[in-house]
């Protein structure tokens, strides 16, 4: 595996998610400030991090989206290649078009900061091979923008196409609105581009991949790409 | 040449914080209000005195960057 980070001003999950891709790959991805205009030669995944790019001044995740980077992350992914947002990631791979909708202010305003169970919905892409489908999954949450919303026809596709991979759901997997923590359409957790390499999510997989300090549901996200990237090699 | 860039929600979207300052403004006792909707507003200047030239600098820097057309509007005012 051979990641590249993305790094923007007011990023601050970047090295939580350097430090699970160093664990779970074995090598330490390139760390990729938002002003390049190239990914390192031979760039097999794209991890968009969390945080606050910009201060999300003027819509969460508007304007690293439109970052030089970007471009870039645009060619690599018309090209089939892998793109991973989380959090501020998924709000940003929205907001430049890269993936439908946009991430609303959480139903009830609240800053939400705990664990979620999610359903993992497929387990036929790179991004879940290492789950089940219909396998519950406790990852962190830590977001007040995280109320996923498209237009009718946008959910319609979405859904008709299984291109919603993570949901919010009870610990045994039943959706119900009691466990749809920030009011998302569906209870939305993650969703896919057309051609399935460019997965966004809001809960933070790459918080629980240690045993020393909790679950380890989140190392399945990153052991699966990692043994996707190594058949396609 | 100076402008302003009025963007809204579009209709159907839900808007908690338009919600929060509703409930606000009634525990306040400002009675009558039916509905808050949020809005953001942007005045800018645009080099040149070309009114046409400058609405149509606008419109592009709001659908490139001002608005998330996906769930909101926006309107470009010319001021002067």
């Amino acid at each position: 595996m051979k990641a590249a980070v993305l790094v923007f001003p007011g990023i601050n999950r970047e090295r939580d998610m350097a430090r699970t891709l160093r664990l779970v790959s074995g090598r330490a991805p390139t760390m990729l400030w938002h002003a390049e205009h190239e990914l390192p030669a031979g760039t097999d995944l794209v991890v968009i991090p969390g945080g606050f790019s910009y201060g999300d001044y003027l819509r969460c995740g508007a304007i690293a989206a439109r970052a030089p980077v970007m471009d870039a992350v645009r060619a690599f992914a018309v090209r089939g290649g892998l793109v991973l947002g989380v959090c501020n990631g998924f709000q940003i791979l929205c907001e430049s078009g890269l993936l439908p909708g946009v991430l609303m202010r959480n139903q009830q305003l609240r800053f939400i900061c705990r664990d979620v169970y999610l359903r993992v919905e497929r387990s036929d892409l790179p991004f879940t091979r290492g789950y089940n489908a219909g396998q519950v999954i406790r990852v962190p949450v830590a977001h007040g923008e995280g109320n996923y919303i498209a237009d009718g026809e946008t959910i319609a596709r979405l859904e008709g196409e299984g291109r919603v991979v993570f949901r919010y759901s009870s610990p045994d997997g039943m959706i119900d609105p009691n466990w749809n923590h920030n009011g998302a359409i569906n209870a939305i957790a993650g969703i896919v581009n057309e051609a399935g390499n460019v997965l966004g999510m809001m809960p933070h997989p790459e918080n629980h991949v240690e045993a020393a300090i909790g679950p380890t549901d989140g190392r399945g996200l990153f052991a699966g790409l990692v043994e996707a990237l190594e058949r396609a090699a | 040449m100076k402008a302003r860039v009025t963007v809204t929600l579009k209709t159907g979207v839900l808007d908690p914080q338009g919600k929060a300052i509703e409930g606000a403004l009634r525990s306040l006792g400002i009675a009558g209000v039916a509905s808050v909707r949020q809005g953001k507003v942007f005045d800018i200047e645009v080099e040149g005195g070309d009114p046409a030239r400058t609405e149509a600098l606008l419109k592009e820097a709001a659908d490139k960057l001002l608005a998330n057309t996906v769930v909101e509007n926006y309107r470009v005012d010319v001021l002067e």
